[in-house]
Formats: structure tokens, sequence, C-alpha cells
């Protein structure tokens, strides 16, 4: 595909957005990982809050 | 049946069934619409001046729009939780500032990227570019003000106060470029039909909708990782009470 005299500012722009929005994705996913596990874990534990037994996820 | 949406999303639990449901789906339809948008972009015409770097048009603009969304959600959130004390509020303006931030980011970064070949140079102190880096600096500020305070409740009250006096920076922003700028003025959400040719506004309307969604789609999953997040500081806190004798205490 021909880009013309400034092909590099085109491509840096998209690679850029392809790495700020692949960034965040990459931070909810692993953030929602991290906290699912700690409530499964102090579940497991038995620890529950008397006001919510059975919360979804 | 009857009871508005606001009030049953109340309900942190049923906030995360409905985004649960929700988050496959509007994630899918932002990865289609990005596709097709990316797809009509590298097709599209080129601009009769700008040549092919017009093409960052693609990606900047719809940045622009949704930084300045962002933070429109975080100042909306912000007053719901000052005003209507609204239990999802805070966590809405809390999830919404780091991916505002981003977006803004990402318009700087595009919005350099084009203005080097067009203006010859990356950055320039002009009145649209600076007002979109205080609006950066804004968000910043925001989020360094919440972590730096232990109190959650007084933290998230205090970030609510910042972001209703930072709502200035939206007019700014946006009647900006009509102060000797060298940025261009609206050419597509402006009183009277667009000034940009049809063949280049289908392409940037389908990015901008896939941008949006992907955008909500972002928020929603933040949303849900603060809920997680508080719910275990609330067992860990009951865990520590029940150990301690003081389990007739509820915990949050």
């Amino acid at each position: 595909m021909d880009l013309g005299p400034h092909f590099a500012f085109i491509l840096t722009a998209y690679g850029a957005a392809a790495l700020v929005l692949a960034g965040l994705v990459a931070w909810l996913v692993l953030d929602g990982r991290r906290h699912q596990s700690l409530v499964d874990e102090l579940e497991a534990r038995g620890v529950r809050r008397r006001s919510s037994p059975s919360e979804s996820r | 049946m009857s009871m508005p949406l606001a009030q049953r999303l109340a309900n942190p639990k049923r906030f995360m069934e409905l985004s649960g449901w929700l988050l496959p789906w509007i994630s899918a339809v932002s990865a289609g619409l990005l596709v097709v948008g990316l797809y009509m972009s590298f097709t599209a015409p080129l601009d009769y001046q700008q040549g092919h770097a017009a093409k960052i048009m693609f990606v900047h603009v719809p940045a622009a729009w949704l930084s300045m969304f962002g933070y429109a959600l975080v100042a909306l959130s912000s007053f719901g939780l000052l005003v209507f004390r609204h239990p999802l509020a805070d966590v809405s303006a809390k999830a919404a500032a780091p991916i505002g931030a981003a977006f803004t980011l990402l318009c700087l970064l595009t919005g350099s990227l084009w203005g080097k070949p067009m203006w010859g140079a990356f950055w320039v102190w002009d009145p649209r570019l600076t007002s979109v880096l205080i609006l950066f600096l804004l968000y910043l500020g925001l989020m360094a003000l919440r972590s730096s305070i232990e109190d959650e409740a007084l933290a998230a009250k205090l970030t609510a106060l910042l972001s209703l006096v930072g709502i200035v920076i939206l007019p700014v922003i946006k009647f900006s470029v009509d102060w000797n700028s060298l940025h261009q003025p609206a050419s597509v959400m402006r009183l009277g039909a667009p000034t940009i040719h049809a063949s280049l506004l289908r392409p940037l309307l389908v990015m901008a909708a896939g941008m949006t969604m992907l955008f909500l789609a972002f928020h929603l999953k933040a949303m849900r990782n603060e809920i997680l997040r508080r719910r275990v500081r609330a067992l860990r806190t009951f865990e520590v009470q029940a150990s301690a004798g003081l389990a007739g205490q509820p915990a949050e």
C-alpha cells in the first residue's frame, strides 16, 4: 500500500494508537483477573459479607 | 419495572450482572466497527491538500472527541456523587479518568505526528494544543489527588470537586480554534452541515463509532474492576474484624 512521502508519520500514528489501546486492554484484563482471584481466595477462606453472601461476579 | 435505570443500577450486584452480559457485545461491536473503519480509512480517496497524511485524522479526531467525552463522563459522575450520592457514581468517575487520560495522550501523540508533516513542527504552543495538554494534566491531577488521600470517601469527594471545577477546560478546548490557532476549525461538529467531503466523513464516523464503543467497553470493564477491588477491601476488613472478635460490626 502506497502511503506517500509521509508514510512514517502515518504508520507511527496508527502504531501509537494500537499500542495505547492494547496497553489499556492488557491493564484492564490483568487488573480484573487479579481482583477476581483475590475475591475467590478470600471467599475460599470462608470470608463473606453477610449482607450479600452470594454476590455475582 | 418502573424503577429508573440509574436506581436499578445502584445495586453493584445488579450492575455486575448487567455489565457482564453487555461487555462481550459492546466489545464485539467495537471490534467489528474498527475493522470496517480501518478498511474504509485506508481505501478512502486522498485529501486534495494533505494527501496521505490526512489518514491520521481517522484515529486523531475520534481520540480528540473521546478525550473530551471522557472528561464529561468524569464530571457527570462526580455530579452524581456530590448531588445524588449514587453508589456507582464514584466508581464511574474513578474508572473513566485513566481511560480518558489514555485517549487524550493518543490525541496528543497522533496530533503531533500529523502536525510535523503539515505544520513543520511536532509541537507549537497553540491554544488548541495547549488546552488539550491542560486536559491531559487535569486527568493526571485527578488520579494523583485520589491516590494521595488514604480516606477513600474524602478522596472521592475532593476529586469530584476538582473534576467539576476542571470542566471549564471543555468549552476552552472547543472554542480555542477561534483564538488565532494553527489548528483547523471544526469540520464535523459545527452549526450547519459538515465541511468535510462525504468520502472522508464516512470512514471518520465509522472509526469514531468503533472507538466510542471501545471507550464504553473499557469503562464498563474498569468499573467492574473497581467494584471487585472494593469487594476485596470490604472482605479483608470483615476478616480482620472477625479475627479480632468484632464480627458483629458490618464490613461496609
